[in-house]
């Protein structure tokens, strides 16, 4: 009995081990196929954000080589899943991640935790001193004295409006014109202002920009970190709660003025009855529009989509040039990749001219650079006055805040300045300033 | 029979050749026991203790993963931050507002749906497995169907209530936000709860059921008097098992407002310093804080309603 189960017992396993065996070379050889690529051409990784996933596929193909190809990894679609999933990867020092897009307010956070390969010196120079790259986009690549990604496409606000009631309300729009000034004439014709003003990323987009055209900072000396100094609690936030604070009471709010978004207000501009609005927005409104012609919450018909006028981001103080806001992609390069120096050619090489060029006509995503300006101006594809607004308001914009502690920040001036109907010039500044040195300090949860 | 005319003497002996004898053996069973779960043990401590080892650690350091040259230790001071924080029992206050509630209604509904599958008669399997189904479903895609059932777009709960308006947004507000979120959980875990009152229910005697039957005892003091005293610890084993489950709550509020209108659990508080902000130290902090709650409330459920682990799987 005894040695008959033990005959038993002893055959059992050896069928598992044969089967056992077999499934270990049968995925020891689908890792090493993993790795290997085609014939043992390495793959480099390039994780994208979800816009314009088919311009950054073909570049993909174009950028591979004899040696290596780049596959395009998609990210999640919102920008703080994108930055979870990169951190989590690059925190655990990920090999396989050798390309990313990355949100301007990443580059800092990321170069300063170590995970993105810094740009050599000699492409560092073109970046940031070679004349073609726009200034607003250089910004958002540096951090610390060095170049730590190459921008691809740049992002900016600009004053969208309807020309019909700037001219009812007599707002001369060939100057500069102000918040104070943008809020009045919408409220004399019955018109709205749309912002973003939910609680979330844009509102701090929106309360930057105003403190940096009104000369001031959410926080300055970035690089210490911690101890970077809050400067919320100054005449510049002031103004800006002044303004956020001024639309809120006035006529010209939208209903939904608390949980607007980019999406909320772009109904308001062809509404079916009302004089439209003045809204601020990124770049992407233009092709929106054309797009809409004749069709629900669209203009009627060619003649109604002529009367959408564009001007500078509105200045926060008379007199004083506007800082509009600035957005788009950067080319991070990981600093654990296998293949440094591929990753850096293939960088260089999916934020070619051309490249930024498609992702413009193709995608209504805007160029960083002067050349590619150029070449988008010639493609007849946009009206030139549009781009040579673009591409000022890319070179005169300001960054977010660049800090290792940018999503703390953005997230504690999110939850003191929001509701946009509770905040006063008087006490909100402060107290957004102390909350934000105490959870800079790690005195206070958020 | 035998040893009933063994002498004392002689009975000691026996006693005692039996206790060694025993006591050899079950050494060595203790022995080869300790061989064989030593290697699950080891594992469990890697993936357990460690982490919790880790998190104890990182917890006394003012520590970002994005800065980490600013790395600092500051002892204590993150708990002093998190419990000296307002946030921090806002969170446990409405975390413990969910486990009451869902607790309680669970139990009432899980108990009758346990007396359901204990007595029903015809198509036993059916019924049983129906009730039973919502368990089987991942709490995300709980919360999901749950939200889109509450959303006031395209939702059915707007429209299958009377005294709602067509256009009420039930994530809008604290109040109705959580009753959505409360909904999914007790939709979801209902089913649990009944089935281990349904171990609980098999365990009374039907003996004891005929002799207050005979006694003259109605429904409801057959319920009160025999029923409930004598499946006391399966239910309370019950309640401990989803209070603990309830205070860690968290997918039900992060698919259906992530956070928003005060709905935070201390879970997602907890999910958002470290996974969202990248503040390991302060978030290690909160961990350990939860781990620490969820101790004090087993201690307190099973000090205050003395349960018996033992009783409840029959070892007593």
């Amino acid at each position: 009995m005894a040695a008959r189960s033990s005959t038993r017992q002893r055959g059992r396993p050896r069928g598992k081990r044969i089967a056992g065996s077999v499934a270990t070379l049968a995925l020891a050889s689908s890792l090493l196929a993993a790795c290997g690529g085609d014939g043992g051409k390495p793959t480099l990784n390039w994780y994208v954000n979800p816009d314009g996933v088919d311009t950054f596929k073909t570049y993909a193909e174009e950028c591979s080589t004899d040696q290596y190809d780049i596959a395009v990894q998609q990210l999640p679609s919102s920008a703080t899943d994108q930055r979870t999933q990169l951190a989590r990867r690059l925190a655990a020092e990920d090999s396989s991640t050798d390309l990313m897009n990355l949100d301007p307010v990443f580059v800092a956070e990321f170069a300063n935790a170590g995970w993105l390969q810094k740009i050599p010196d000699e492409l560092a120079t073109e970046i940031t001193d070679g004349g073609d790259y726009l200034q607003g986009a250089v910004d958002t690549v540096t951090w610390d004295d060095g170049v730590y990604a190459i921008p691809l496409w740049a992002n900016t606000q600009v004053l969208w409006y309807r020309k019909s009631l700037a001219e009812a309300a007599g707002l001369d729009m060939s100057q500069p014109v102000t918040w104070e000034q943008v809020i009045e004439a919408a409220s004399s014709q019955g018109g709205t202002v749309g912002v973003q003003a939910n609680r979330y990323e844009a509102y701090v987009v929106w309360i930057n920009a105003m403190m940096q055209g009104a000369g001031g900072a959410i926080v300055t000396d970035t690089e210490a970190g911690r101890d970077a100094k809050v400067e919320l609690d100054s005449d510049a936030g002031r103004e800006a709660a002044s303004i956020i604070q001024k639309l809120a009471d006035s006529e010209a709010a939208q209903a939904d003025l608390t949980v607007s978004n980019e999406g909320t207000s772009l109904g308001q501009m062809f509404p079916e009855d009302g004089p439209g609005e003045f809204m601020v927005n990124w770049t992407f409104v233009y092709a929106n529009y054309k797009g809409l012609i004749g069709a629900p919450g669209g203009p009627a018909d060619e003649q109604e989509f002529e009367d959408l006028g564009w001007a500078r981001y509105p200045a926060t103080v008379e007199g004083e040039a506007s800082k509009p806001p600035i957005g788009g992609i950067d080319i991070g390069l990981g600093a654990y990749s296998e293949h440094p120096e591929w990753a850096l050619e293939a960088g260089q090489c999916i934020t070619s001219t051309d490249a930024q060029v498609d992702l413009a006509v193709n995608d209504g995503l805007m160029p960083s650079t002067n050349s590619a300006y150029d070449e988008v101006a010639a493609s007849g594809e946009f009206p030139e006055d549009l781009l040579d607004l673009y591409r000022t308001s890319v070179d005169e914009g300001g960054p977010r805040p660049k800090s290792p502690f940018y999503s703390q920040i953005s997230s504690a001036v999110q939850s003191v300045w929001h509701s946009p109907t509770s905040v006063t010039p008087d006490s909100t500044p402060q107290e957004s300033a102390d909350f934000l040195t105490e959870v800079l300090a790690g005195r206070s949860l958020l | 029979m035998t040893h009933t005319t063994v002498a004392p003497d002689d009975k000691r002996d026996v006693r005692r050749a039996n206790k060694v004898a025993a006591s050899d053996r079950s050494k060595a069973e203790n022995r080869l026991g300790m061989r064989l779960v030593a290697p699950a043990i080891f594992l469990m401590l890697l993936v357990t203790a460690f982490p919790m080892l880790r998190a104890l650690y990182l917890s006394v350091f003012n520590y970002s993963l994005t800065a980490p040259d600013d790395r600092e230790f500051v002892g204590l001071s993150n708990y002093w931050t998190a419990l000296t924080d307002s946030l921090f029992w806002e969170t446990t206050l409405n975390t413990v507002f969910i486990m009451v509630v869902t607790v309680a209604v669970e139990l009432v509904i899980g108990f009758a749906f346990a007396m359901v599958m204990h007595r029903v008669i015809f198509a036993r399997g059916i019924i049983r497995t129906s009730i039973l189904i919502p368990y089987g479903i991942i709490t995300v895609v709980s919360g999901f169907a749950w939200q889109f059932a509450f959303s006031n777009n395209n939702g059915f709960v707007n429209e299958w209530l009377p005294f709602v308006e067509d256009g009420f947004n039930w994530f809008g507000q604290y109040g109705s936000a959580m009753a959505a979120i409360m909904v999914s959980e007790i939709w979801k875990t209902t089913p649990f709860m009944s089935l281990l009152l349904l171990a609980g229910l098999a365990q009374v005697s039907e003996d004891m059921l005929e002799a207050a039957k005979v006694d003259g005892a109605t429904w409801w003091q057959r319920l009160w008097k025999v029923i409930l005293p004598n499946m006391r610890s399966a239910i309370m084993v019950a309640v401990l098992f989803r209070a603990l489950d309830a205070y860690r709550i968290f997918d039900n509020i992060y698919v259906m407002t992530a956070g928003a209108q005060g709905t935070e659990s201390i879970s997602f508080l907890t999910y958002r310093q470290v996974i969202e902000q990248f503040q390991l130290g302060i978030g290690s902090a909160l961990s350990v804080l939860l781990f620490l709650s969820v101790l004090l409330i087993a201690f307190l459920i099973v000090k205050i309603f003395r349960v018996d682990l033992a009783a409840a799987r029959q070892e007593g």
